[in-house]
């Protein structure tokens, strides 16, 4: 079957929008929503209808800590601007969008997969897989083969060695992976609604379960009318140049 | 991981492949032919050796092999057909070569040299092909070279290989320099794994190995003995086996350089030389009898460290900055405004690109095939003079003669012949002539839209500036020799 992984999708209805046409083009079965549905962005509603619809459909999605914050409150420890776009987020969702909030799972594990919005290690706690160190961590938390998480935007692939460190990769997007069957891998696709490596287009991936082959890919999509639409809703002006610049 | 290692006999299956006979056995894998109902042609089944107690990078080519192989096309690989897992069976099916490897008919080297440049083309446009596919092999060498009935050169054993854009599983893991000793590069035996040069390195050993049937640094068993090729050159092969032609000589030891900036730049050029010896601008180089000193080669090493970026081309990359540009130019009129502004194109991409060769074709239209067209009625040789012409036309261009080649083809048909060029040498880029007046096309007749339509290749159709109106008869549409 081919998954799509579309992680941190921060309440950009263009983005989002954008990457599922693409992954419906390129013959994807099933999404996976891997956290982070709302937060920064201007359509969280839009957004969660549209991942709702999705899971109902038998689509799986994850809690991520944006998610949270947009139920319960920002944390103490989230920035500035995060912490106004949680505050504002909340007053956005209806009850059947905080429901739905409210009844994800912090990870879900499937066939050989672990869908995770953090880490395999402590995913409530929200701690990132920021290099090797923690990618290793977290590889050795799970039992799975292969660990999808997002949380940190930048799109990576690590792998355990047979010696058993971990080791990174940056993927080249439209590349295809396999991921050999001896080793396990986690997999970062990268940010649908909010990039942050200098290239606007939003990132996920596309991994096909049969013949274990991982593709990550980029999408440009109108981030033009999804910056405007965080300067007109109120929003930090530092979230809608993000989405411009990519960064 | 844990792996459970059955003992396998023939007459085993393992996954609806029967292993009918053990034919090889090495000391990482072992090859089984293999048959299965739905499979006519001849298979072959590859397994790890796997043990307890082994070192877990003991596999780790293996597994390398199992990622890149299926992802692999064209007559220069086996035809991948199956993987089995590692939780299971690892094993990988391919289909069966025949024959013997290259390490074979090496057990009869010296080779003539006649000989060795056509064993080494077909091993270089191999390889070229595999480059083309941003695979670096990275393990060239006699044992791994088998060859289809037809002629094409196989390559095998892609357990220390990298492929573009996927994890290179070896750099990650390889704490000591990963190659066979005889045949790796300077730079590899420095963990540098990122360049296609490294295997024309290799391919220069096996060149140097078919002439002189010796290997130019040996089998080194320290990783010391390995480095000592960073500063000690070959003794050049014509000290060992003085048959060797200086043209041979010149491309080998071009291989073997330490920088490889100073080697020739893909396998496509090396094959061009090999197939046109008399092409093969011989510089000292080529007839020295002995050896650089090693201060020499440590300085070349030492500047090609210095010049070493952070950030380091993919191979498509370099292979781009190292093309075959083809020029098809028609002179049975001389000098046109066409040639010139052909010429004046072939200049630009060549001062553009500084790694490029540039082959200037004309074609002799032969009547029939068969027939004695080479000299004319007056008895002048045709094909020489369509040289001298073709020389004549390029030397404004004032290209070293080390990037440059001449090739006056034959055929009755003018547009096959620029076709079957630009395929048999891997040209990346071909420049013909947009047909310009009536009469070069009444002459020649259409050659550019067959080219533009058919070329494996990029093609530019030059048209020289037009002087005057004109006449209305849609001319621009149209198609024109060379």
């Amino acid at each position: 079957m081919r998954i799509a992984v579309l992680a941190d999708l921060h309440a950009n209805i263009e983005a989002v929008e954008a990457c599922l046409m693409h992954a419906h083009r390129a013959r994807a079965e099933r999404c996976v929503f891997l956290g982070d549905l709302v937060g920064y962005g201007a359509d969280p509603g839009s957004v969660l209808d549209l991942v709702m619809a999705h899971v109902a459909r038998g689509a799986l999605a994850v809690l991520g800590n944006h998610d949270e914050a947009a139920l319960a409150g920002p944390p103490e420890r989230m920035d500035t601007d995060a912490r106004a776009a949680a505050e504002w987020t909340r007053t956005q969702l209806t009850t059947a969008q905080r429901d739905f909030l409210a009844g994800l799972p912090l990870r879900v594990e499937e066939g050989g997969c672990l869908y995770v919005h953090a880490n395999a290690w402590a995913p409530e706690r929200w701690g990132y897989v920021q290099g090797v160190q923690a990618a290793e961590r977290s590889l050795r938390a799970t039992e799975r083969r292969l660990t999808f998480c997002g949380h940190v935007h930048q799109p990576a692939l690590y792998h355990l060695t047979p010696s058993g460190h971990a080791a990174r990769f940056e993927p080249v997007p439209g590349t295809a992976i396999p991921l050999g069957s001896r080793r396990r891998w986690l997999a970062v696709p990268g940010s649908v609604g909010q990039s942050r490596d200098g290239n606007p287009a939003a990132c996920y991936a596309l991994f096909d379960d049969a013949a274990g082959v991982l593709t990550y890919y980029r999408v440009p999509y109108d981030h033009e009318a999804a910056a405007a639409k965080v300067l007109r809703a109120g929003l930090p002006p530092r979230l809608a140049s993000r989405l411009r610049e990519g960064g | 991981m844990n792996m459970v290692v059955k003992p396998l006999a023939s007459g085993a299956v393992v996954d609806g492949y029967r292993l009918e006979e053990k034919i090889h056995r090495g000391s990482m894998a072992v090859l089984w032919r293999v048959t299965h109902g739905d499979a006519p042609e001849p298979l072959v089944m590859k397994m790890p050796l796997l043990r307890y107690g082994d070192d877990p990078t003991a596999i780790l080519g293996f597994e390398v092999e199992q990622m890149i192989l299926p992802l692999l096309k064209g007559p220069h690989v086996p035809r991948f057909v199956a993987a089995g897992d590692f939780d299971t069976q690892p094993y990988i099916v391919m289909e069966q070569l025949p024959g013997e490897p290259l390490s074979t008919r090496m057990e009869k080297a010296p080779l003539p040299a006649a000989e060795v440049a056509d064993i080494g083309s077909r091993v270089a446009l191999a390889l070229h092909d595999l480059h083309r596919q941003n695979l670096i092999h990275f393990d060239l060498k006699p044992g791994n070279i088998l060859f289809r009935p037809t002629g094409e050169a196989v390559l095998i054993d892609f357990g220390l290989s990298r492929l573009d854009g996927r994890p290179d599983l070896i750099a990650e893991e390889m704490h000591t320099p990963a190659g066979t000793a005889g045949y790796i590069a300077p730079e590899q035996v420095m963990r540098v794994r990122d360049d296609p040069r490294s295997d024309l390195f290799a391919l220069g050993v096996l060149l140097f190995q078919m002439t002189t049937g010796r290997l130019p640094f040996g089998s080194p068993v320290s990783v010391r003995g390995l480095r000592r090729r960073l500063y000690r050159a070959p003794v050049p092969p014509r000290a060992l086996q003085p048959d060797c032609p200086p043209w041979l000589q010149e491309i080998i030891l071009r291989c073997l350089e330490v920088d490889p900036a100073a080697r020739l730049q893909s396998a496509a050029q090396v094959a061009l030389l090999l197939q046109h010896p008399e092409q093969v601008p011989v510089s000292e180089r080529g007839e020295r009898t002995r050896r650089d000193g090693a201060f020499t080669v440590a300085g070349r090493w030492l500047r090609y460290m210095a010049r070493t970026p952070a950030v380091r081309p993919s191979v498509s990359e370099r292979l781009s900055r190292a093309p075959i540009i083809a020029v098809a130019v028609d002179l049975g009129h001389g000098e046109t405004p066409l040639t010139e502004a052909q010429r004046r194109i072939a200049g630009t991409l060549l001062n553009s690109t500084p790694g490029a060769r540039l082959a200037c074709l004309t074609v002799q239209k032969t009547a029939r095939i068969g027939m004695d067209f080479n000299v004319d009625k007056e008895g002048n040789n045709l094909h020489v003079g369509a040289l001298v012409r073709l020389k004549h036309w390029a030397r404004p261009l004032e290209v070293a003669p080390e990037r440059i080649t001449y090739h006056v083809l034959e055929a009755p048909d003018t547009a096959s012949a620029l076709l079957d060029y630009a395929r048999g040498n891997h040209v990346d880029h071909l420049i013909v002539g947009a047909r310009g007046n009536s009469a070069l096309r009444r002459y020649l007749g259409s050659v550019s839209t067959p080219v533009v339509a058919q070329a494996p290749c990029t093609v530019t159709v030059v048209r020289p500036p037009e002087r005057h109106q004109p006449d209305g008869d849609g001319e621009s549409i149209g198609t024109s020799g060379c």
